[in-house]
C-alpha cells in the first residue's frame, strides 16, 4: 500500500530519503523521497551504499527541488574549479618559478590543447635563466582543469615529495609552475631544462563528486612528441581519495625506480596499461 | 567510378570535395583544431552555396578519403544500390535539402532513395540545413528496429538505462537499475559501461542483469559496453548478452585507433546472431561522436561531421538495434559550448535516421565544457520533438563512473509526457502491469526503487 500524494509521491510519514542524509529536518516540504516507513531500511541502505543519486524521490516528472539545486551546487564546485586560476600568493609561498604556456587566457585554454602543450622560446630562455639546468628530476605543477586541485592538495603534496626525492637521494631541479598546462607540457619544459626526467602535478577534470583530484604524470627523458605509452601517472590524488601527503611518498618511489630502470610508461609497468584506454 | 577525392568540378575556389564539405560546417572548434574549418562567415557561406549545388554523382566519385585506402570508404560505396543511385544521381544537394523538408514527400518515398545515398551526399545535405530543418526532416522519417522489443515506432519513445558505478558493483548497479525502471526508463537497453574490461568483470554484469530481467519478465535488453572482443569472449564462454556493443569510427584508421577493423566487425556480428540471448533480429549497439577520430589522430585531414555520417554508413552494415552518438563527452576543443552541442546532436540524430539506422542519443556534457544541464535538456526537447529513437538517461543526470552528465530519469519521465510518447509497446504494457506507467503518465507510485525488491 502506498498513501502517497499522487503529484509528489509524499506522505505525511517521515521522509526516509531525506533523513538518511540528514537533510529532511522536520521541512515537510523539503526532499520529497519516497516514504513508506515500512521498507525504509531498505531504501536508506540503497541511498547510503550508492555514490549514485538514488532514492531522490520526485516532484511530478521532476526533481525536488532540494536534489536539483544539490546537484546544481555539485556542478557549480567543478565549473569553478575550470574556470578559477591558482592564486599567486600561493605560488610564491611555494617557491614555484612561473611560466606560462602559449595559451593566453581560459577559453583558449579549453578550446585549444596543442598551445597547453607548448612554451614560446622567450619563455624558455627566463626558465634556463631562472632554473638549474640538467637536474634528474625536474618538478612541474600546473592548475589543468580544476585550479581547486593546485590549491587544495599542492601545499602538502609538493613538500612531501621534495622529501621523498632527497630522501632517494635524487638530485632535484628548481620547481616550476605553469599556467594554462597540459600534461605534454612537462616534455617541452624537460627538453629546455635538459632533464632526466620530469613530473607534472595537474589538477584534473572535476566531477561533480570531486573537484579537487590532482594527478602526477611521469616520463623518463621528456622531449617534445614523446608518446602516451611513455607517460606513467599516479591519479585520484585528493583528501579522499590517495591523501596528498602519501601521494608525494608514492610519486618519489616511482619517479626513484623510473630513473633506476631509465624507463617510464609501459616500458616501466603494465599497471600504466590502464591509463592507456 | 573515380577512386580519390580529386577536384569537384566546381568554379568556386574549394580545391577538393573535402574541402568543400569541411568549409561549409557550422563552426566546431574540432574543425578549426584539425585546421579544416572555414575561415570567416562568408567562406562558410561560399561553401554552403557551392555545395548546394554540388550533385549526389560528384559526391559519390568523390569519397574524402579515398576507396583504395580507407575500407569504411568501401563499405559505404559497395552498399550502394545502383539502380536507386542513377534515379538521383543528377540532384543537387538543394534538391535533396528540399525534398526532405517537402510536406509532400512521403516516408515510403525517403525510403525509396535511401540506398542510393552515400554518407558523404547525407552529410553534405546536413551542412545546408538550419536546425529546424533538421527537426523537421528527422520528424518525418520512421526507422524501427527490433531485439527483444522494438524501438521507433511511431507515438513511442524509448530509453536507455545507464546504471554505471565506479567499483563495477553487482548490487550498485542492480540498484540504479531499480531507480531507473521505477521511472519507465530502461525499454532501449539496460547498458553498462564497466570501469574493467575484463571477461570475468563483463560475465558478472550481463548475468547479474540477465538474471534481473528474468525474475521481473522486462521485455528489454541487456548490453555490457566493454570493447567488442572482450564481449566476444564472455559470449563464446556463455555470457547471456542480448546485445553486442562497439564504439565506431568513421575512417579505418579510427577504428584501428579502437582496435577493431570490419572483418573484426563482421565476426561479432555473426556470432551475435547466433550466441545473444535476445530474439532479435537486430542485435547490435553502436556508440559514435563527432570528433572522435581526431582526438585518435586518423582524420585523413576530414571535417568531424562527414566523419560521423561515414560511422552511420558503416554502422548500417550490421542493421543494429541502437545507435547513438555521443555529443559533448569528448570536451571543447571538438565542440566548444552548449551551441556546438546541440547543433551536432541534432546533425547526428538526422544524419543517422536518413541512413535507416534507429538513432538516439547520449546529449551530454562534462565538467571542462561551456554548457550545463539546462543545454542538454533543451537539446532532448528538441530532438524529442524531432521524434529520435531512444535518449540515455543516468540517476539524476550525474554518472558516477564516467564523471559526465547526461539526462536525467526524471527527464524521460517529462519528455514522454510533454510529446505524449509511449514507452516501447512491449514496455509499456508491462510498465502497466507493474502499476509504474497509465494513461501516459507515470502512476503514483512510480519513482520508488523499492518496487523492484
Amino acid at each position: 500500500m502506498n498513501r502517497s500524494d499522487p503529484q509528489t509521491g509524499r506522505t505525511d510519514d517521515n521522509d526516509v530519503a531525506a533523513a538518511a542524509d540528514g537533510s529532511g529536518d522536520g521541512d515537510a516540504h523539503g526532499s520529497g523521497g519516497i516514504r513508506n516507513p515500512r521498507d525504509g531500511e531498505v531504501l536508506t541502505r540503497l541511498i547510503e551504499r550508492n555514490q549514485s543519486r538514488l532514492g531522490v524521490g520526485r516532484a511530478g516528472p521532476r526533481p525536488t527541488t532540494e536534489e536539483l539545486l544539490r546537484f546544481r551546487g555539485d556542478h557549480g564546485r567543478a565549473r569553478d574549479a575550470v574556470l578559477t586560476t591558482v592564486d599567486e600568493t600561493l605560488v610564491t609561498q611555494l617557491g614555484l618559478v612561473t611560466v606560462r604556456t602559449l595559451v593566453t587566457e581560459k577559453d583558449e585554454y579549453l578550446a585549444r590543447p596543442d598551445l597547453g602543450r607548448e612554451i614560446s622560446e622567450e619563455a624558455a630562455d627566463s626558465l634556463r635563466k631562472r632554473c638549474r639546468i640538467g637536474p634528474q628530476v625536474q618538478v612541474i605543477a600546473s592548475d589543468g582543469l580544476s585550479s581547486t586541485a593546485i590549491e587544495t592538495n599542492l601545499p602538502d603534496l609538493l613538500p612531501s615529495l621534495m622529501d621523498g626525492l632527497a630522501g632517494h637521494g635524487l638530485d632535484v631541479g628548481t620547481p616550476v609552475f605553469v599556467e594554462f598546462g597540459r600534461v605534454d607540457v612537462m616534455d617541452a619544459i624537460g627538453e629546455d631544462l635538459e632533464a632526466e626526467c620530469c613530473v607534472i602535478l595537474i589538477g584534473e577534470r572535476p566531477g561533480l563528486g570531486s573537484a579537487d583530484s590532482l594527478s602526477a604524470y611521469m616520463v623518463y627523458g621528456p622531449e617534445r612528441g614523446a608518446p602516451t605509452a611513455k607517460k606513467s601517472v599516479i591519479s585520484n590524488i585528493h583528501r579522499n581519495g590517495l591523501p596528498p601527503v602519501e601521494a608525494g611518498a608514492t610519486i618519489a618511489d616511482r619517479i626513484a625506480e623510473m630513473c633506476e630502470k631509465r624507463a617510464s610508461g609501459l616500458e616501466l609497468s603494465e599497471e600504466d596499461r590502464t591509463f592507456q584506454k | 567510378m573515380s577512386t580519390h577525392a580529386t577536384d569537384t568540378g566546381t568554379a568556386d575556389g574549394f580545391d577538393s570535395m573535402r574541402e568543400l564539405l569541411a568549409k561549409a560546417n557550422e563552426e566546431k572548434t574540432g574543425d578549426q583544431l584539425a585546421g579544416v574549418a572555414a575561415d570567416s562567415e562568408a567562406e562558410r557561406v561560399a561553401a554552403k552555396r557551392a555545395l548546394s549545388r554540388t550533385t549526389l554523382e560528384q559526391l559519390r566519385e568523390n569519397p574524402v578519403v579515398p576507396y583504395d585506402d580507407d575500407e569504411v570508404t568501401r563499405v559505404i560505396q559497395d552498399a550502394v544500390r545502383e539502380p536507386v543511385y542513377e534515379r538521383i544521381r543528377e540532384w543537387t544537394v538543394a534538391d535533396l535539402r528540399e525534398f526532405l523538408v517537402d510536406e509532400r514527400t512521403t516516408e515510403r518515398e525517403i525510403r525509396s532513395i535511401r540506398p542510393g545515398l552515400t554518407s558523404e551526399m547525407i552529410a553534405a545535405v546536413t551542412k545546408v540545413m538550419s536546425n529546424m530543418d533538421l527537426i523537421l526532416a528527422t520528424s518525418s522519417m520512421e526507422v524501427t528496429a527490433r531485439c527483444n522489443g522494438t524501438v521507433g515506432g511511431a507515438g513511442t519513445l524509448a530509453f536507455r538505462l545507464q546504471p554505471n558505478d565506479p567499483a563495477d558493483d553487482i548490487e550498485h548497479i542492480l540498484d540504479a537499475t531499480r531507480e531507473g525502471l521505477a521511472y519507465g526508463v530502461g525499454d532501449a537497453v539496460i547498458g553498462i559501461n564497466p570501469v574493467e574490461d575484463g571477461v570475468g568483470t563483463v560475465t558478472a554484469i550481463l548475468e547479474a542483469t540477465h538474471e534481473f530481467i528474468e525474475e521481473w519478465e522486462i521485455p528489454t535488453q541487456n548490453c555490457c559496453l566493454a570493447h567488442v572482443t572482450t564481449q566476444m569472449e564472455a559470449i563464446r564462454a556463455g555470457a547471456p548478452a542480448d546485445l553486442v556493443f562497439q564504439s565506431l569510427a568513421g575512417t579505418e584508421a579510427g577504428n584501428d585507433e579502437f582496435g577493431v577493423d570490419v572483418e573484426l566487425l563482421d565476426a561479432a556480428h555473426d556470432l551475435a546472431q547466433r550466441r545473444c540471448t535476445s530474439t532479435g533480429p537486430n542485435v547490435m549497439y553502436f556508440e559514435t561522436g563527432q570528433g572522435a577520430e581526431l582526438s585518435g589522430d586518423a582524420h585523413e585531414g576530414v571535417d568531424q561531421l562527414t566523419l560521423e555520417a561515414r560511422c552511420y554508413g558503416l554502422a548500417k552494415r550490421y542493421d543494429p538495434f541502437l545507435v547513438n552518438t555521443v555529443v559533448g563527452f569528448i570536451g571543447p576543443e571538438y565542440l566548444y559550448d552548449g551551441r556546438q552541442v546541440i547543433r551536432a546532436g541534432l546533425e547526428d540524430v538526422f544524419m543517422g535516421q536518413l541512413h535507416g539506422i534507429s538513432m538516439g542519443i547520449d546529449a551530454c556534457y562534462t565538467n571542462h565544457i561551456q554548457a550545463d544541464q539546462n543545454d542538454i535538456e533543451n537539446l532532448a526537447v528538441l530532438l524529442a520533438a524531432a521524434g529520435a529513437n531512444f535518449f540515455i538517461t543516468v540517476p539524476m543526470g550525474d554518472d558516477v563512473m564516467l564523471n559526465y552528465q547526461s539526462n536525467s530519469y526524471h527527464d524521460a519521465a517529462a519528455l514522454r509526457q510533454l510529446f505524449d510518447r509511449e514507452p516501447a509497446p512491449e514496455f509499456a504494457e508491462w510498465l502497466e502491469g507493474m502499476g509504474i506507467w497509465r494513461d501516459g503518465r507515470l502512476t503514483e507510485r512510480a519513482g520508488d526503487p523499492k518496487i523492484f525488491t
